[in-house]
């Protein structure tokens, strides 16, 4: 039995040291989120090479831990996470099976993108899990704001600045282009959600705080009545009142929730739902992070201007 | 076997030595409070003593002229540097979790008898970085036969080839199931080729040490090969007669994707060491396992499937003809909603000590899961032992966990 299986191993074993020898002076990145890889590619041009592990349509909270991820992990010279406890159920153990001490957290190659940005609802006093799945560091989802796209695209041009020294040029040019495009983005974002502002629409999860606050829009209600818990017959019956009351015009959802509840709700209140992507990749069309933001504001402008909606 | 402990301690020592040789690459500083622009200005001198000049000459540097949405520092300064969360006094401490696991059982069992109501056990878990070179996991088991080290170990991360030395008490890397705790399996019970050729329910925990090494292997194939050695003191297993008989185990497995939404695990697993009935007599044993997942990135949410197998053989050598006996198991647990899964077991093993005898089971179960917190299972198990004896059981699980939200475990 032993003797066999030696020779087998040994076999796979040399064949995967050739196999994995590569090398160029790539940085390898690899991002948590779509999102992220998406800029990292903007600013670092052809001297990048990024994989994200969790795809822009599936639920960032609930990324499975695939050992595929540790040999992505294990080649990165760079990763960059949303923090705020968004990835905590699933890339510690990664990280440390990885053996890779450039991407641990504090390492140089270890990038929380959430430094610096505007980050909204963090809990403030006593956080229980009464509360639903809260994130105590405040809510995770705030690379849908333009603007925190912006911070985030500095800082990864600093982290690959700092591994790549030879680039910063590349880098510092790349980063202007992205930062122009970005702004251009912005005043048509705005243009075409700007005669909405004052709009109140009811979300499915909490994933969109920094994107109403951008564009001047809030959040009525919830069909989620905590993080994370799936939504409760009264609960739906409460906020089919207030949506009636208030005549909230549009329900966001999440492509990766059930839509039975969301659509008996539009049903019954004459709300349109609209699937909003969240990340990068979630639909074809949401290419990289600028073109997120066309899909989104067209949808959601497009849903305002057929409910006729004056704010 | 010796040979291999010294050969794991060299590992280790070179391990060290490597981490306090090899200089950090660029400096990484300790965490320190976010300087936020929208603090108060730094102190000042106070008016109001204008007599005593402050000891302090300069007053601390003004914080940083940025706005609230540029990063702090800029291009080429660390940004690890700067943290948005206030340090926590608590920083420091261990993540603490515990989980509880609540039985009742219903019906009859005429070979393993159970009580009617059991908090089977509560465990609690420790887990923390040590320092640079080393994170260190402890879970105890509370339950009424007391207090029990289910496992505690320290793993040495930053190892030169790649390497991840692991020692202390730890599950061995034998099959699939056997690495899991009670708690993430999708059964309250664990099957009974664990039960018949493990030893016990507890399975193969033991002290000792274990190499890991990962192997990548063409086309994004996740490969990762264990070597591990035992004190060989394993409950109705292992029984080391003097301290140099080690138990040993290696397990070689192969991991790949099928696209998102499909993977499939493999791996063998061979292992041994000595059974106390004569201070000779050796056990050895070998596994195959293999879990298929299923599980739709996009378009079907909440729909998922995991079908799992493993065939265990036992050579038992005693005082009469050595038994050879295997056991096999095979279940599918499939997800019916967002917190609702279904799940089949079929289990079949002869008994380690008595290659003769055998005993099969069948079971369904039914999970709940009210949050990421929370389960709640029923499970119907049928098991016909040897002789002919049915045990007809329902099993209702309750399981809880509060504290540090650890990782899922896949």
């Amino acid at each position: 039995m032993k003797r066999h299986l030696f020779p087998v191993v040994f076999v796979l074993a040399s064949a995967l040291v050739f196999a994995a020898a590569p090398l160029s002076a790539t940085v390898h990145v690899v991002t948590s989120l779509q999102d992220f890889a998406s800029i990292t590619d903007a600013v670092g041009g052809k001297r990048v090479e990024t994989t994200a592990l969790a795809r822009g349509y599936q639920d960032p909270h609930f990324v499975e831990p695939k050992p595929s991820f540790v040999l992505k992990l294990s080649r990165a010279d760079l990763l960059v996470v949303a923090g705020l406890e968004l990835e905590v159920g699933y890339l510690p153990p990664l990280i440390d099976q990885s053996r890779n001490d450039k991407i641990r957290p504090g390492a140089a190659g270890y990038l929380d993108a959430s430094n610096g940005c505007d980050i909204l609802e963090k809990p403030t006093g006593t956080v229980t899990r009464a509360m639903g799945d809260v994130h105590p560091f405040g809510n995770p989802h705030y690379w849908l704001d333009p603007d925190n796209g912006r911070v985030i695209a500095r800082a990864i041009a600093a982290k690959l600045t700092e591994i790549d020294p030879s680039g910063a040029a590349d880098y510092k040019a790349n980063l202007a282009a992205f930062d122009a495009k970005l702004a251009e983005g912005e005043k048509r974002w705005d243009a075409a959600l700007g005669p909405y502002a004052g709009t109140a629409l009811v979300t499915y999860h909490n994933s969109w705080p920094n994107f109403l606050k951008r564009f001047k829009l809030t959040a009525a209600g919830y069909i989620e009545p905590k993080p994370g818990i799936p939504p409760s017959p009264s609960h739906i019956v409460e906020l089919i009142n207030m949506m009636m009351e208030k005549k909230i015009p549009v329900i966001l959802m999440e492509p990766y929730f059930d839509q039975k509840t969301p659509k008996s709700v539009a049903d019954k209140t004459g709300a349109s739902l609209i699937t909003f992507i969240p990340s990068v990749g979630g639909v074809p069309e949401a290419k990289d992070y600028i073109a997120l933001f066309d899909y989104d504001v067209k949808l959601l402008a497009d849903a305002l201007a057929a409910k006729k909606v004056k704010p | 076997m010796r040979s291999v402990s010294w050969a794991l301690a060299g590992v280790l020592a070179a391990g060290m030595a490597w981490g306090q040789e090899t200089p950090a690459p660029t400096p990484s500083p300790t965490p320190a409070p976010a300087p936020s622009p929208a603090a108060a200005p730094p102190p000042q001198p106070s008016p109001a003593a204008p007599q005593e000049p402050p000891p302090q000459p300069t007053p601390a540097p003004a914080p940083p002229e940025t706005p609230p949405a540029t990063p702090p520092g800029g291009l080429g300064v660390p940004s690890n540097v700067f943290s948005p969360n206030p340090v926590n006094p608590t920083f420091f401490n261990p993540a603490i979790a515990v989980i509880g696991n609540f039985l009742a059982t219903a019906g009859h069992n005429p070979v393993v008898p159970t009580k009617s109501f059991q908090l089977e056990e509560s465990e609690i878990s420790f887990q923390a970085i040590v320092d640079p070179y080393a994170r260190a996991d402890l879970f105890l088991s509370f339950s009424n036969s007391g207090v029990d080290v289910e496992e505690g170990y320290i793993t040495f991360l930053h190892l030169p080839w790649d390497l991840i030395v692991k020692a202390g008490k730890f599950k061995a890397q034998f099959g699939k199931i056997n690495t899991l705790h009670l708690h993430v399996l999708p059964w309250p019970d664990e099957p009974l080729p664990i039960v018949n050729l493990l030893g016990s329910e507890e399975g193969w925990a033991d002290e000792g040490a274990s190499v890991s090494k990962l192997i990548a292997l063409p086309g994004d194939t996740f490969s990762e090969i264990y070597g591990q050695v035992f004190a060989g003191n394993v409950d109705n297993l292992f029984d080391a007669p003097s301290a140099s008989k080690l138990s040993w185990n290696s397990q070689y497995r192969v991991y790949r994707d099928f696209g998102d939404d499909n993977n499939v695990e493999v791996g063998a697993s061979y292992g041994g060491g000595f059974n106390g009935v004569t201070t000779d007599t050796r056990t050895d044993l070998q596994n195959f396992h293999m879990v298929y997942r299923w599980k739709p990135l996009q378009g079907r949410p909440y729909r998922s499937l995991i079908v799992r197998g493993e065939f265990f053989r036992s050579v038992r050598q005693q005082v009469g003809p050595t038994q050879i006996a295997t056991g096999y198991f095979a279940s599918a647990d499939y997800q019916l909603a967002r917190r609702w899964f279904a799940g089949a077991r079929y289990e079949w093993s002869g008994r380690a000590a008595d290659a003769t005898l055998h005993d099969r089971g069948v079971s369904t179960a039914l999970t709940f899961m009210p949050s990421e917190f929370s389960v709640i299972r029923g499970e119907y198990r049928r098991r016909t032992y040897a002789g002919g004896h049915v045990a007809n059981e329902g099993i209702l699980q309750i399981q809880y966990a509060i504290g540090a939200h650890g990782a899922h475990p896949f």
